[in-house]
């Protein structure tokens, strides 16, 4: 008999859903900024500003140069996003 | 907490699961334009104590039988009923468990009714194809990821849907323990397998999209999109040589 599935397995796509109209692109974190803001530089060679999401910023995941990063950025601005994961 | 079987706790579940190959064989037989599933029901509860055995099913959240007969769509979890007769062309799954000194076996096989499609025979044999290369890596050393993801990759380059909503399960003392078993995943992540654990490997895969509803009864899990679902399953007992399938039907295999 199966089991009801509980909590949410870190695979699944389904869980956290990027924000509707965000891009989410990853990328490397290459200079930090006066309030905790980041430059990223994203795999497609773009180099953006990014703040961490508030979420992370509640949960003190600390954000340094070399990190690989999660962006999602706002369709409206490309040169603007925000980081929503820190890769281990 | 995954909770590692003795050799002793592990034979009880081996009896167990002799039980339920035994009712499988019946099945068979029984499985015939016609039938409805509360006849198989009663048989196969019938040869449960025959055995000195208790249906693992009955009375558990409140479930009233003692097998899960689950047609066509209907994914897991079908309540058997006078009405629901088998049709020449349906696909029926039959989830039985039995428990012999407190001790738990968990085993589904999904069955065509006559002559089926032939996607249907597809779905049938790709399902139970992804448990058997899934039951193939249940040996020391390997993670839970990497018989979840056994699965997902077999289902999928097959085209069809691997359902999110129910996961296999630990077995043993009780019919669910830790860990949850899903049908999807990533390689080399999740708990390490050691001699000693008991998972209950179960795939449910639909032709169509994985997304499935639950009905009124609050048991039958439905494909969402109308499509056929297959679910095969086994108790598998991790050991030192390998995976023990404690549910397999030894004659079959030889």
């Amino acid at each position: 008999m199966g089991r009801r599935r509980r909590g949410q397995f870190p695979e699944e796509p389904s869980g956290k859903k990027p924000k509707d109209d965000a891009i989410e692109v990853e990328g490397k974190v290459v200079e930090p900024l006066p309030n905790a803001m980041f430059r990223v530089e994203l795999d497609n060679g773009h180099r953006v500003l990014t703040h961490v999401s508030g979420k992370m910023r509640m949960h003190f995941i600390r954000i340094l140069p070399g990190d690989r990063v999660k962006v999602e950025l706002s369709a409206y601005d490309l040169t603007r996003g925000r980081i929503t994961y820190r890769f281990k | 907490m995954i909770e590692l079987k003795s050799p002793a706790q592990i034979a009880h579940m081996r009896e167990a699961g002799r039980i339920l190959v035994d009712a499988f064989r019946m099945c068979r037989d029984l499985v015939k334009p016609g039938v409805s599933t509360l006849e198989i029901d009663r048989e196969v509860e019938t040869l449960i104590r025959d055995r000195k055995a208790k249906p693992a099913f009955k009375g558990y959240r409140g479930f009233p039988a003692t097998i899960c007969a689950s047609i066509n769509e209907e994914v897991v979890h079908g309540i058997p009923a006078p009405r629901r007769r088998l049709r020449e062309g349906d696909i029926i799954g039959l989830d039985l468990g039995a428990i012999v000194e407190g001790y738990y076996a968990d085993a589904a096989v999904t069955l065509p009714v006559g002559e089926v499609t032939d996607e249907a025979r597809r779905l049938l044999d790709v399902t139970r194809e992804s448990l058997d290369r899934a039951i193939a890596e249940c040996r020391p050393g390997r993670r839970l990821g990497d018989v979840s993801v056994t699965v997902q990759r077999h289902v999928e380059a097959a085209g069809f849907g691997v359902v999110r909503a129910f996961v296999g399960h630990g077995i043993g003392r009780a019919l669910h323990e830790d860990p949850q078993v899903p049908n999807f995943g990533e390689p080399g992540r999740g708990p390490l397998l050691r001699p000693g654990m008991v998972l209950a490997l179960e795939p449910m895969v639909t032709m169509g999209h994985w997304e499935v509803r639950v009905l009124a009864d609050r048991w039958t899990a439905v494909t969402a999109d109308g499509s056929l679902a297959a679910h095969f399953e086994h108790t598998v007992a991790v050991t030192e040589q390998g995976p023990d399938v404690l549910t397999a039907d030894v004659r079959e295999a030889a």
